[in-house]
C-alpha cells in the first residue's frame, strides 16, 4: 500500500474513532450529559488520539529507519574487493538502489512477473538493454553482484513496506480497540487527553533541539569522514586551497578564512558608522514624526531578499567600480579587472547590514536611562557632549554585542558573496582583487557532479561545521554581552 | 579675546550670555556637525534604498514588454501533410525543420503586403524571429490539423537581439562582433515597426511561462518557479504554523523552569542566528542523502525552509502570548477551566492574530530564501513542465523563484539578466504585499489591554 494512503487510512480511522467515542459515551449516559465526567468530545478526542498518535509515530520511525538498515544488510553482501578500482562502496550502493528502482517500475508496471525476476541471471541477459526496454535508463552496466543485491534489496523493500502498512495498521486498531473499551461515563477523558496534548507541544518544543543536534551530527559525521581521507593539519593550517576533481587536492580553511574576514571586515566598515550614526539620530534627535517614517524605510534595507543584493552587486555595483578603478575607468588608475571583487561584495553587504545595526543600537541607545542624559546636559554639556560622553560609554557594551551580530551575519552571508566576490582563493590585502568565502567555496563544491566520497566534496562539511561554529560563538559571546549590558539597568 | 581677558584676571569681563564666545561657538558646531553626520547616514541608508528600488524599476519592468513580429503564415498542405488524410500521426512526423519554409514564405509575403524594400534573403530575414517559432507552428497545427490549407495569423516571438534593439540594449555599434544579427537586418526591423508589424507589447508569457534554455531568453518566464515556491511555501504554512504554535504554548504556559527548557530557549535563539547555508547543508545531508527524497524536489525546499522559519514564528509567536494579560488566564481558571482549556479556549484566540503577522512574516522570509535551495540542487536545470497533481508539484524537480532569478544571473547572455531584474520585481511584489498584509491585520486586530 502506498505511504500516502496509509496516512490517510489511518486518519480517516481517526476521524471515524472521534465520532464513535462521543456517540458511544453519550450513549451509555443515557443521553445525558452530566453523569459524564468530562465533555464529550473529550472522549471522542481520546480515541482519535490513541489511534493517530502512536500509528504515526511508528510510521515515522520506521521511515527513517528502514532505509539504514536495508542497506547495511544489503551493503554486507558487496565484499570490498568486488568494488571496481576508482569507486567505492556509496558508488555502488546508488547503482543497486537504482537497479532495485528498475526493478520495482518493471513489476508493478507489469512488464516482468515476479518469477521473471527473480530468475534474472546478469551472466546471461543484458540487464540493462532489458530495463531500458521498459524505460528505466541505468548509466552503465549491470554487474552480477549488484544485481544480486539489487534483488536482495528490492525483497527487503517491499517486506519492509508490506511489515510497515501491517504494523501500523495493527497499532492504529488496537489504540482504537482499548481506548473505545475504556470509553466510559466515569472514565477521566479529559485529563488523559491533555497529557496527550501537553507530550505534544513538548515533542513540537523539542524539535529545536532535534534540529541542533541534526545540523551538528550530519556536518559531524562527513566531517570524519573528511578527516579521514584528507590531513586535518592540511586542512586548518595549510595555506592554499587548490581542489582538484582528479584527487590530490590542497584543501585548506584559512585563505577561505582570510576572505571572508576581509568582506565582513569592509561590510562592517560601511554598515557600523552609517548604522550608528542613523540609530543615535533616530533616537536623540529626531522628532517622533520623522522616527515615524524614517525606521521603517531603513528597515526595508532588512527585508530585502540576499538574491536581490547579489544581483545588485554583480549588475550594478560591480561594473560601477570597474567604471571608477579600472583600466579605462574614470579614475584612470587601472586596479580592479573584474565586476567581483571583495569591495564590491563588501559595500553591498555593508548596505544589507545597515538596518541591522542601526535598529539593534536604537534599542541599546533606548535602553540607556534617561536620568545619565538629564544629569549631564543638566551640568550644561550639549546633546552631542552628552551623546559622546555618557550615552555612547554606557551603550557601549550592548553596541559591541550589537556589532559581533552584525559580524556573525556577514560571515554567514551567502548569496552576496557568491555573485559578488568571486572564486580566487589567496592572501591579499587588496580590496580591488577577487576573492572567495568559506560559503561561497560550500556552494560549489556541493553543487557540482561530486560524489559524496571525495574529499573534494566532503571538505564542504567540514567548511559548514567550522562556518556553523564559527557564528554559534559570535552569537553566543553577542547575546551574553547584551544580557549582560541589559540586566546593568533594570 | 574674552578667554584671554579672563585668564589675565580683568576687573571687568566683557563676556555675556548675549554674545557667543568661541567656545561656546565651537561647542555649538561641534553639536550641529554631530546632528549633520547623523542625518547624512540616514540620508546615505535611505539613498541606498533609493538607488536599489530605481534600479531594480528602470532594468526590470523591460522583462514585462516583449517584441513580437505579426504575420500571416499559410499552412501549406502540400508541406504539412502529403497524403491530405490529416493523419495526426503523420502530421507529428513533420519535424520543426519542415515549418521552416513557411516562415520564410510568410515573411517574404509581409515584405510585399507592406511594400518594404530590402536585399535580405528570407532566410536572413527569418532569423529576426525567435528560435521557437517553428515549434510555435508546429504546436499550433497538432493542435489544430483540421486548419491546414488556411491562412492564419500569427504573432512570433522576436529573437532576444532585436528584442534588446527595441529596449535600446542592443545598438548598431554594440553588434560589431555578434554574430547573431547584422546591421542589414536592424535596418529590415526598422522597416517592419515602420509597416507596424513589430511591435513591443506586453508578454504575460514572462509571468505565468516556464524557463527556456539558454539560446532563446526571449521565451523565459518564472511562472513555473513561480509555482516551485508556491508549493514549498504551502509545505512550509502546513508544518512551520503548528509546530511552531504548539512549541510556543509550551514553553510560554507550561515549561516549567528548570534547566531542560533553558536548553530549548538557548537552542531557538541560537537556531534563528544560525546562518541559512547551513540549513541547506543539513537538508542535502538528512533529507537527500539520508532519506533518499527526490533532489530539487519543492518537498525538500520546503522541508528545509520550515526549519529555517520554525525560530521566527516560534519567537513571534510567543510575544504574541505574552502579550495576553494573565487576567483573562485567571478569569478562566476562576469559572473551572482547566488550564489547558484556558490556553486553548481563551489565550490563543485572544493571540491569533499576533501569531498570523508573524508567520506572514516568517513566511516572507522564507520566500526570499535562495542560499539553502543551492545545496538541495533547485538549480542548473530549466524548469519547463507546470506540475498538474499537486503531488507532482511536491516531489518533481522544480526551481523557486528566488533560485530562478539566481539561474538567469549566472547565463552569459545579458538578455538575461533584464529577466532576472523583472523576477525580482515579481519577488518583491509577494514579498512587499505579504507584508502590508501583515501590517494591515496587526493594526486591524491588535488589542490594547
Amino acid at each position: 500500500m502506498p505511504l500516502s494512503w496509509l496516512v490517510l487510512l489511518v486518519l480517516a480511522l481517526a476521524a471515524a474513532g472521534y465520532f464513535i467515542g462521543r456517540i458511544r459515551v453519550l450513549k451509555l449516559a443515557g443521553g445525558d450529559i452530566r453523569a459524564l465526567h468530562s465533555l464529550p468530545i473529550y472522549y471522542g478526542t481520546n480515541v482519535a488520539l490513541s489511534v493517530a498518535v502512536p500509528a504515526i509515530a511508528v510510521l515515522l520511525v520506521w521511515l527513517l529507519a528502514q532505509p539504514t538498515l536495508i542497506e547495511r544488510s544489503v551493503s554486507g553482501m558487496i565484499a570490498p574487493e568486488m568494488i571496481p578500482e576508482g569507486s567505492n562502496l556509496n558508488l555502488v550502493m546508488s547503482d543497486v538502489r537504482r537497479v532495485a528502482d528498475g526493478l520495482n517500475t518493471a513489476i508493478s508496471g507489469g512488464a516482468m512477473s515476479l518469477a521473471e525476476v527473480e530468475a534474472m541471471d546478469a551472466t546471461v541477459v543484458d540487464v540493462r538493454a532489458r530495463l531500458g526496454e521498459l524505460g528505466v535508463a541505468l548509466g552503465q552496466d549491470v554487474r552480477p553482484e549488484v544485481l544480486a543485491a539489487a534483488k536482495s534489496y528490492r525483497s527487503a523493500a517491499v517486506t519492509g513496506n508490506t511489515l510497515r502498512t501491517l504494523i501500523v495498521l495493527a497499532l492504529a486498531g488496537i489504540g482504537f480497540g482499548i481506548s473505545f473499551s475504556k470509553t466510559k461515563p466515569d472514565y477521566r477523558a479529559r485529563n488523559v487527553v491533555e497529557r496527550a496534548v501537553l507530550a505534544l507541544l513538548m515533542a513540537a518544543a523539542s524539535l529545536a533541539i532535534l534540529t541542533t543536534v541534526g545540523i551538528v551530527l550530519s556536518m559531524l559525521f562527513e566531517t570524519i569522514n573528511f578527516f579521514g581521507l584528507h590531513n586535518w593539519r592540511d586542512f586548518f593550517f595549510g595555506t592554499t586551497w587548490a581542489p582538484n576533481f582528479r584527487g590530490d587536492s590542497e584543501l585548506s580553511i584559512l585563505p577561505l578564512l582570510w576572505g571572508t574576514l576581509y568582506i565582513s571586515f569592509i561590510a562592517l566598515l560601511v554598515a557600523v558608522p552609517i548604522g550608528l550614526f542613523a540609530a543615535i539620530y533616530l533616537s536623540e534627535y529626531a522628532g517622533p514624526k520623522t522616527r515615524a517614517i524614517a525606521k521603517p524605510l531603513l528597515e526595508i534595507l532588512a527585508g530585502i531578499p540576499t538574491i536581490v543584493y547579489g544581483l545588485f552587486a554583480l549588475l550594478t555595483v560591480g561594473p560601477l567600480l570597474v567604471n571608477m578603478f579600472g583600466q579605462s575607468g574614470s579614475l584612470g588608475l587601472g586596479w580592479m579587472s573584474g565586476a567581483t571583487s571583495v569591495l564590491t561584495a563588501g559595500i553591498v553587504m555593508g548596505i544589507m547590514l545597515i538596518p541591522f545595526v542601526s535598529s539593534l543600537s536604537d534599542d541599546i541607545i533606548n535602553a540607556v536611562p534617561q536620568t545619565m542624559r538629564d544629569g549631564s546636559l543638566g551640568l550644561g554639556a550639549t546633546p552631542s557632549e552628552t551623546i559622546r560622553q555618557v550615552v555612547i560609554p554606557a551603550a557601549l557594551p550592548g553596541i559591541v554585542g550589537a556589532i559581533l551580530l552584525a559580524a556573525s551575519r556577514a560571515i554567514g552571508e551567502t548569496m552576496i558573496v557568491v555573485m559578488g566576490a568571486g572564486a580566487i582563493a589567496k592572501f591579499s590585502a587588496n580590496p580591488f582583487e577577487s576573492m572567495t568565502t568559506i560559503t561561497t567555496r560550500i556552494v560549489s563544491q556541493l553543487t557540482g557532479d561530486g560524489d559524496f566520497a571525495s574529499p573534494e566534496t566532503l571538505v564542504a562539511f567540514a567548511l559548514g561545521l567550522s562556518l556553523f561554529v564559527l557564528t554559534l560563538g559570535l552569537n553566543v559571546l553577542a547575546l551574553y554581552i547584551v544580557r549582560k549590558y541589559r540586566e546593568q539597568y533594570e | 579675546m574674552t578667554d584671554t581677558t579672563q585668564n589675565t584676571g580683568a576687573v571687568t569681563p566683557i563676556s555675556s550670555l548675549h554674545t557667543l564666545d568661541a567656545r561656546t561657538k565651537r561647542r555649538n558646531a561641534a553639536e550641529n556637525r554631530f546632528k549633520l553626520y547623523g542625518m547624512i547616514a540616514i540620508g546615505i541608508g535611505l539613498l541606498m534604498l533609493v538607488t536599489l528600488l530605481t534600479t531594480i524599476l528602470s532594468k526590470g519592468t523591460g522583462a514585462f514588454t516583449q517584441t513580437f513580429v505579426t504575420m500571416e503564415v499559410e499552412l501549406l498542405e502540400s508541406k504539412l501533410d502529403k497524403s491530405g488524410e490529416r493523419d495526426l500521426e503523420k502530421i507529428k512526423k513533420v519535424t520543426t525543420f519542415g515549418y521552416a519554409p513557411l516562415i520564410k514564405t510568410a515573411f517574404e509575403k509581409t515584405v510585399e503586403i507592406h511594400g518594404i524594400e530590402t536585399d535580405l534573403k528570407s532566410k536572413t530575414m527569418a532569423k529576426i524571429l525567435s528560435k521557437s517559432a517553428a515549434s510555435q507552428l508546429r504546436n499550433y497545427v497538432i493542435a489544430n490539423p483540421d486548419q491546414i490549407g488556411q491562412t492564419i495569423e500569427f504573432r512570433f516571438l522576436a529573437n532576444s537581439r532585436v528584442d534588446g534593439y527595441m529596449k535600446g540594449r542592443v545598438t548598431r555599434d554594440s553588434i560589431a562582433n555578434d554574430k547573431n544579427i547584422t546591421p542589414a537586418q536592424l535596418d529590415f526591423v526598422d522597416q517592419l515597426i515602420e509597416a507596424g508589424a513589430l511591435k513591443k507589447t506586453f508578454n504575460i508569457d514572462f509571468i505565468i511561462g516556464a524557463d527556456a534554455s539558454d539560446q532563446r531568453p526571449e521565451a523565459a518566464g518564472i511562472g513555473v518557479a513561480m509555482m516551485g515556491s508556491l508549493f514549498m511555501m504551502l509545505v512550509v504554512l502546513a508544518l512551520a504554523l503548528p509546530i511552531g504554535v504548539a512549541a510556543s504554548i509550551y514553553l510560554e504556559e507550561f515549561a516549567p523552569k528548570n534547566w531542560i527548557t533553558d536548553i530549548i530557549e538557548v537552542n531557538i535563539s541560537n537556531l534563528a542566528a544560525v546562518p541559512s547555508i547551513v540549513f541547506g547543508i543539513l537538508g542535502l545531508a538528512v533529507f537527500i542523502n539520508y532519506m533518499h527524497l527526490p533532489q530539487s524536489a519543492p518537498l525538500v525546499g520546503g522541508l528545509v525552509l520550515t526549519l529555517m522559519t520554525l525560530p521566527t514564528i516560534i519567537i513571534s509567536t510567543r510575544a504574541a502570548l505574552k502579550a495576553v494579560p494573565p487576567s483573562i488566564r485567571d478569569a478562566a481558571l476562576g469559572v473551572g477551566a482547566s488550564k489547558m482549556q484556558a490556553v486553548f479556549h481563551h489565550v490563543l484566540p485572544l493571540a491569533a492574530p499576533g501569531i498570523l503577522t508573524g508567520t506572514i512574516i516568517g513566511l516572507a522570509q522564507a520566500l526570499g530564501e535562495t542560499a539553502p535551495l543551492l545545496l538541495i540542487g533547485m538549480i542548473g536545470f530549466i524548469a519547463s513542465n507546470m506540475p498538474e497533481t499537486v503531488g507532482e508539484g511536491l516531489l518533481s524537480p522544480n526551481s523557486a523563484m528566488p533560485a530562478q532569478i539566481y539561474e538567469w544571473a549566472k547565463r552569459a547572455d545579458p538578455a538575461f539578466y533584464e529577466r532576472a531584474w523583472g523576477g525580482i520585481i515579481i519577488l518583491l511584489i509577494f514579498l512587499i504585499s505579504m507584508n502590508t498584509l501583515a501590517v494591515l491585520l496587526r493594526r486591524r486586530f491588535e488589542r490594547r489591554w
